[in-house]
């Protein structure tokens, strides 16, 4: 207990968040690694994902890609791009892209999957281009889903990023490298609190967000089934529920 | 006027839905396409909004090659009415009874004040527009979609299955409201079901489908009741079983009808 009450003494000591060097500064290198790193993920992972789910080409490649790199050890990736890419912050946020990348990718094509393919068809019927199709009821409708695996994203990259320190990418990771080298555990823990936090807020945030993305009219139903089938496969594991049919 | 001319369609994996269909169907008047599932009515009637092309032959509505048309374009100016209605379920019901009119780039406000009149047209209360679908129940759901089917005011309405998914007074309350639209709006309307009463009450042609999309009769109810042109249309129809068969039985000197059963249905006037 008295180690809690050293790590909240080091957070709240102004020696240590103010400055070029405190934590305010740090956390926010965090932040913008987390969100840098999304935003380039999302470039990639939606029209890719929309695309997937759309015409259902390259489903199974898009379901062992997201399943698969999952499983890559992000500290592995991390040592190796750093090798060819130096210190510096293009090694880990590259490394956090690669991170981000599966989760969003699965949350796209399956919320294409998961909208009804009589309602496509009907949208077809009464005369919409297949753009409008997906612009007018895919999009809207895969909405939950993947804003849920952005959730998801932003949630493993926030926690990850705290390896940038390890190729001097910086981010609050310099606090816990630190301390272990000089066996400052205040400031180790207190660092890790302020990890713990950051990640406790995004996911507030997000689950906030997702509610509200959810198009009126399905909220009833749907939301249930999102947070069942999908969100928490998805947060788990990055695959989507119907992977196995 | 819908024509189909020696209409073939093969599905890639083999299989042959409609095989030589010819058949006119007459303006202003509802055609039902009836038959057991399998018989391709429904490949009959997605092929006249081109949701399906044939693979050979061709069909001709009001005298001109649909295969030379857009399909998108083409879809807009025919309504097209589904089983469970294929609402958008993120839209309320105004906007989706609006959906095709704004693809047509109709302003907004325009066809909104337009899809309130709808509501009326198909018998809806108005304070409805602002609910979303999956607030209804099944048969109001059906009303949406029949005030869709009809917004940009075509002259050709497809109906698929329609009434296949409510309840048996909600149906014949629909199956009503369908005759009196038909009427009053002087629509062509094709009508599939798998229902031959529902054929029956609708149809001013009925065309009976056998597998394959062969026709095994076409007529007016009443011809294909008279005279069953064969013992597959015999049996569809129930005439095999004596279930159309009504007598005449006399009552205290006036003319009562009896059903198969025994079971007075009426009074003959003379």
């Amino acid at each position: 207990m008295n180690l809690f009450v050293e790590g909240f003494a080091w957070i709240f000591d102004p020696a240590n968040y103010s400055g070029g060097q405190g934590w305010i500064v740090r956390l926010l290198e965090q932040l913008a690694y987390t969100f840098g790193a999304t935003a380039i993920a999302l470039l990639i992972a939606v029209p890719l994902g929309y695309l997937v789910g759309h015409t259902g080409r390259g489903r199974d490649l898009a379901v062992s890609f997201s399943g698969g790199f999952r499983a890559l050890p992000s500290l592995g990736v991390l040592i190796l791009l750093g090798l060819g890419l130096g210190i510096g912050f293009k090694a880990p946020l590259l490394t956090f892209v690669i991170i981000a990348i599966p989760p969003i990718l699965a949350g796209a094509y399956a919320g294409f999957e998961a909208v009804d393919r009589k309602t496509i068809d009907a949208a077809r019927a009464v005369g919409m281009t297949e753009w409008q199709v997906v612009t007018r009821v895919e999009i809207p409708l895969g909405l939950p889903l993947l804003i849920g695996g952005i959730r998801s994203s932003l949630l493993q990259v926030v926690a990850t990023a705290t390896l940038a320190a390890y190729v001097s990418g910086g981010a609050l990771g310099v606090f816990i490298f630190d301390a272990f080298a000089t066996r400052n555990y205040p400031e180790a823990l207190g660092a890790s609190i302020l990890v713990t936090a950051l990640a406790l807020v995004l996911e507030g945030i997000f689950a906030l967000l997702q509610k509200l993305v959810v198009p009126r009219g399905v909220v009833a139903k749907e939301l249930k089934d999102v947070r069942q089938r999908s969100s928490r496969p998805l947060a788990a594991a990055g695959v989507p529920a119907q992977e196995g049919k | 006027m819908i024509e189909f001319r020696s209409v073939t369609k093969q599905f890639p994996d083999g299989t042959v839905a409609v095989e030589g269909f010819d058949l006119v169907i007459p303006p202003r008047k509802t055609t039902v396409l009836v038959g057991s599932s399998g018989c391709g009515k429904t490949t009959l009637l997605r092929m006249i909004n081109r949701m399906i092309d044939p693979t050979s032959g061709s069909i001709l509505i009001d005298g001109e090659d649909t295969g030379g048309l857009a399909p998108v374009k083409l879809r807009r100016r025919i309504g097209y009415v589904m089983q469970n209605s294929g609402l958008l379920p993120h839209r309320k019901v105004v906007d989706n009874v609006a959906t095709v009119p704004v693809l047509n780039g109709v302003p907004k406000k325009e066809a909104r004040a337009h899809a309130l009149e709808l509501l009326d047209t198909v018998g809806l209360d108005r304070s409805l527009a602002d609910k979303y679908p999956r607030q209804l129940s099944g048969g109001q759901q059906q009303r949406v979609g029949v005030a869709r089917g009809l917004a940009a005011d075509p002259n050709i309405l497809l109906m698929d299955e329609p009434f296949g998914a409510v309840d048996p007074i909600v149906r014949a309350e629909l199956q009503q409201e369908t005759i009196r639209l038909q009427e009053g709006l002087g629509k062509t309307v094709v009508f599939v079901t798998h229902d031959i009463d529902e054929a029956f009450l609708l149809g001013h042609q009925v065309v009976i489908l056998q597998k394959g999309g062969h026709i095994a009769q076409v007529g007016t109810p009443a011809e294909i009741l008279a005279r069953p042109a064969d013992d597959f249309v015999a049996t569809f129809i129930g005439a095999d079983k004596g279930k159309r068969v009504l007598r005449i039985q006399n009552v205290d000197g006036r003319d009562v009808v009896v059903d198969e059963n025994g079971t007075p249905t009426g009074v003959l006037q003379s």
